[in-house]
């Protein structure tokens, strides 16, 4: 028996507005940019809802009505919940009619979309109560298996995950912790007893992901029946986990580029062989024994060639933005003040600090990678004028800054 | 005159020492034409401003600071970029044109970008040419080479002017060192501040962070100014560091842009100090009023500051000052704190020392602003004015 696991992630941001040191203090409606602004969280849903969720859940419920056989794993942010609530309810029922076929499987991860699991465990362990929460109430499901942001993971992680109650996590499947072995099998994290861990095959998502659309690539036109066969080929292989972000359909390849076709051709192709499935995260985890443990010491992400949190935390500017606002923790719970607490926690969402990154913009490839802002320091100016506001907030209630 | 900027539309001090120097120097019997390589309305009544366009050339727009290549369009409707070079070319030939049919005493030009002007007219009429040093190349490219061409204009005019005058001492050993210009043809003419032509704060301070954040014990430091190799903000920064390791609660306020902005920024997490310091990019009015008057100590940490007008402002705002001994105004002010700019350690020690006591800021501020009351364009118009009667004789 061989199990195709399709894992995709569904992600947006509070973009933070062009916000400076006259309006710090005098408002505090950072995540409210003019809607003709490029920082408009309310556009970007509706745009993103309209050219990617609407027409790819319209797609993946047919494959789902029509091959029974067929089953994914969703991850959806508390922050892009909110927003689909407020500005695509459809987009927010489109996905609620994919749950309710009872083939789609929600992975846990944090409200915020945070790297609070490296600054505050229990602000990491709040955010993950929350989106079990919100998607409690919203699909019905309380998740079995988790997910941290970027896919980040360490043995730390792991064991905090096993003692959480999860059944399984997830995480790249990077060649210098696999060394010889291949990321298709259930592995146990080192240090635990009962969690498994799955990891990325991202030669064959990032087939998908990224090369699809690309016709200098060798292999294009990637076909269904070429990359069914390519899967068949590894006979020894139990679980073929691509994962890979949601917006790959009709944002990074658009419709145009047939990437669609190929995901409704992907099941017919996938089943011609005798004892192939697709599965959930839980119910390949559930269907395979581990093979061998895994140790990751050092933290690991699915970012980039270095699979690491530079992108997030590498500069001075980034290290010292994220220390500065988790430094503000234990007031901020302290004053009870909802608004003020769910502010910051907006704050503490990972983009914030990837738009800070530098390390594209000075190769001068800054359209590798997407932000609203002109300039990492023009992001870093506004995050820091937002949060000298929360600072001020504190302030103002009387507490030491 | 001729001159590259008068306020409004100028990009820093040269436009406004123009145009001080000029109001005060029309209460003499003298009539002044002031020629601009640009025309725009400046709403200035004491003077004449003639605009000198070059032959062919319809209008010249400026772009961004007056360093900036500006665009030149032409009668026939084309346009073309033109970099600094190659306009104060244009404005020598528009100058030569302009002045054919007039006649003048003295003339009396500001910096390098007017000097072939003046040594054309020179030539042309005979009359004797003052040549005005605000800065020379070597302070603002912060080395002592620079531009060779730049260099060149500076040396040839600077020996053939009939006299020479200089912002600060450090200005006229600048020119007796870069080009060996003789001592006496040197005149050190300071610049001024005119206390009642400083537009009064009103209202709430637009920095309602800072505002709060004082309220609650914490400092503000704050600088204004193009963020620029000559103005020394690297050095500023690590004494920064320095201040806020020993008083957690003190603020940077730094106004302004140029080439080091992210360069600064960059700077500031490297030494730890991102969130004490804040940038604002540049600012106008009440803005930059308000960043003066904010702040509890102004630092100007210039490498080469031929003079330096903005601790003045500073001053005049209420905040008492921190200037290099590398400017000129080091050598008028009295009442402030003096430092060498490479000298961080003893920048740290006295930004720290005003950060921790009151009492030292309010003083300093008080007796500053009590020399700054006093000073006033006037006195710096008679020295030029006696100038002008040793060389043109008896002023019309």
């Amino acid at each position: 028996m061989k199990a195709v696991v399709l894992y995709l992630h569904v992600h947006q941001p509070y973009r933070i507005r062009h916000y400076t040191i006259f309006d710090t203090g005098l408002t505090h409606d950072y995540f409210n940019a003019p809607y003709d602004s490029k920082e408009s969280n309310e556009k970007v849903l509706k745009k993103v809802a309209e050219k990617s969720y609407l027409p790819t859940n319209a797609r993946l419920l047919k494959i789902l009505n029509e091959n029974p056989d067929f089953k994914l794993s969703l991850s959806i942010t508390g922050t892009v919940l909110e927003q689909l609530e407020k500005w695509s309810p459809e987009a927010l029922r489109s996905f609620q009619e994919l749950c309710a076929t009872g083939r789609v499987e929600i992975v846990a991860e944090t409200y915020h979309h945070s790297l609070a699991f490296f600054y505050s465990r229990s602000e990491f362990e709040m955010q993950v109560q929350m989106h079990r929460e919100k998607v409690q109430q919203l699909f019905g499901q309380t998740p079995q298996v988790f997910r941290n942001t970027e896919l980040s993971y360490n043995n730390d992680l792991a064991q905090w995950a096993e003692q959480a109650g999860y059944k399984g996590i997830l995480t790249e499947g990077w060649d210098p912790v696999l060394e010889w072995r291949s990321p298709n099998f259930v592995y146990r994290p080192a240090g635990t007893d009962h969690i498994r861990l799955l990891m990325k095959n991202y030669k064959l998502s990032d087939d998908v992901a990224f090369r699809f659309g690309d016709h200098d690539w060798a292999e294009w036109p990637l076909t269904a029946d070429k990359f069914a066969h390519w899967m068949s080929e590894d006979h020894n292989a139990t679980n073929f986990n691509l994962f890979m972000d949601y917006e790959t359909f009709g944002e990074h390849q658009w419709e145009a580029s047939g990437v669609f076709d190929f995901l409704e051709h992907l099941p017919r192709e996938w089943s011609k062989t005798e004892g192939n499935r697709f599965m959930t995260v839980s119910e390949s985890i559930d269907n395979f024994e581990p093979v061998d443990q895994v140790d990751v010491p050092q933290t690991i992400t699915w970012a980039d060639t270095e699979r690491d949190l530079s992108a997030w935390l590498g500069n001075s500017m980034q290290a010292s933005s994220i220390t500065s606002l988790y430094a503000l923790e234990d007031k901020i719970l302290s004053t009870n003040d909802l608004v003020l607490i769910e502010d910051w926690r907006k704050l503490q969402t990972s983009d914030h600090f990837y738009y800070m990154c530098t390390k594209w913009f000075n190769d001068g490839d800054i359209h590798a990678y997407f932000s609203p802002y002109d300039t990492p320091y023009e992001a870093y100016m506004n995050f820091m004028n937002a949060y000298r506001d929360v600072q001020y907030r504190l302030a103002e209630k009387g507490y030491e800054v | 005159m001729l001159g590259w900027e008068l306020p409004p539309h100028n990009s820093g001090g040269l436009g406004i020492a123009c145009y001080q120097l000029c109001k005060a120097l029309a209460k003499k019997p003298i009539d002044i034409e002031f020629i601009l390589p640009y025309s725009a309305d400046h709403g200035i009544d004491f003077m004449n401003i003639t605009a000198a366009h070059p032959q062919g050339i319809a209008e010249v727009l400026r772009s961004g600071i007056a360093y900036d290549s500006y665009k030149y369009v032409l009668e026939d409707g084309t346009e073309s970029w033109i970099d600094i070079y190659g306009q104060q070319e244009l404005y020598e030939h528009a100058v030569a044109k302009l002045v054919e049919a007039r006649e003048f005493d003295i003339v009396h030009a500001h910096d390098w970008l007017t000097f072939r002007a003046a040594l054309r007219v020179k030539e042309m009429k005979q009359c004797p040419i003052i040549l005005h040093v605000h800065s020379v190349e070597s302070d603002r490219s912060g080395s002592k080479q620079g531009n060779p061409l730049v260099k060149e204009i500076e040396g040839l005019a600077l020996h053939a002017a009939d006299r020479v005058i200089a912002v600060s001492q450090r200005t006229k050993d600048a020119i007796i060192h870069d080009y060996g210009v003789p001592a006496d043809k040197i005149e050190v003419v300071h610049n001024s501040i005119e206390a009642g032509d400083l537009v009064a704060s009103d209202g709430d301070n637009a920095y309602h962070y800072l505002t709060l954040m004082k309220s609650l014990g914490y400092r503000v430091v704050t600088n204004i100014g193009r963020l620029t190799i000559q103005k020394g903000l690297p050095n500023l920064l690590r004494a920064a560091q320095k201040v806020v390791a020993k008083h957690p609660k003190t603020l940077f306020l730094i106004v302004g842009s140029g080439e080091q902005y992210y360069e600064l920024i960059d700077l500031a997490n490297d030494l730890g100090i991102g969130p004490n310091v804040i940038f604002t990019d540049f600012q106008r009015g009440k803005r930059w009023r308000d960043a003066f008057a904010i702040g509890d100590l102004f630092v100007m940490p210039s490498v080469s500051e031929p003079f330096g007008l903005t601790p003045l402002e500073a001053i005049g705002y209420g905040s008492p000052a921190l200037v290099s001994r590398q400017s000129g105004v080091s050598e008028v002010l009295m009442n402030c704190l003096k430092v060498d700019f490479w000298d961080i350690d003893e920048m740290a020690n006295q930004i720290a020392a005003v950060m921790q006591s009151d009492v030292l800021r309010d003083s300093l501020a008080q007796n500053a602003y009590h020399e700054f009351e006093r000073m006033s364009w006037d006195s710096v118009s008679d020295k030029v004015h006696d100038l002008y009667q040793q060389h043109a004789g008896a002023a019309r």
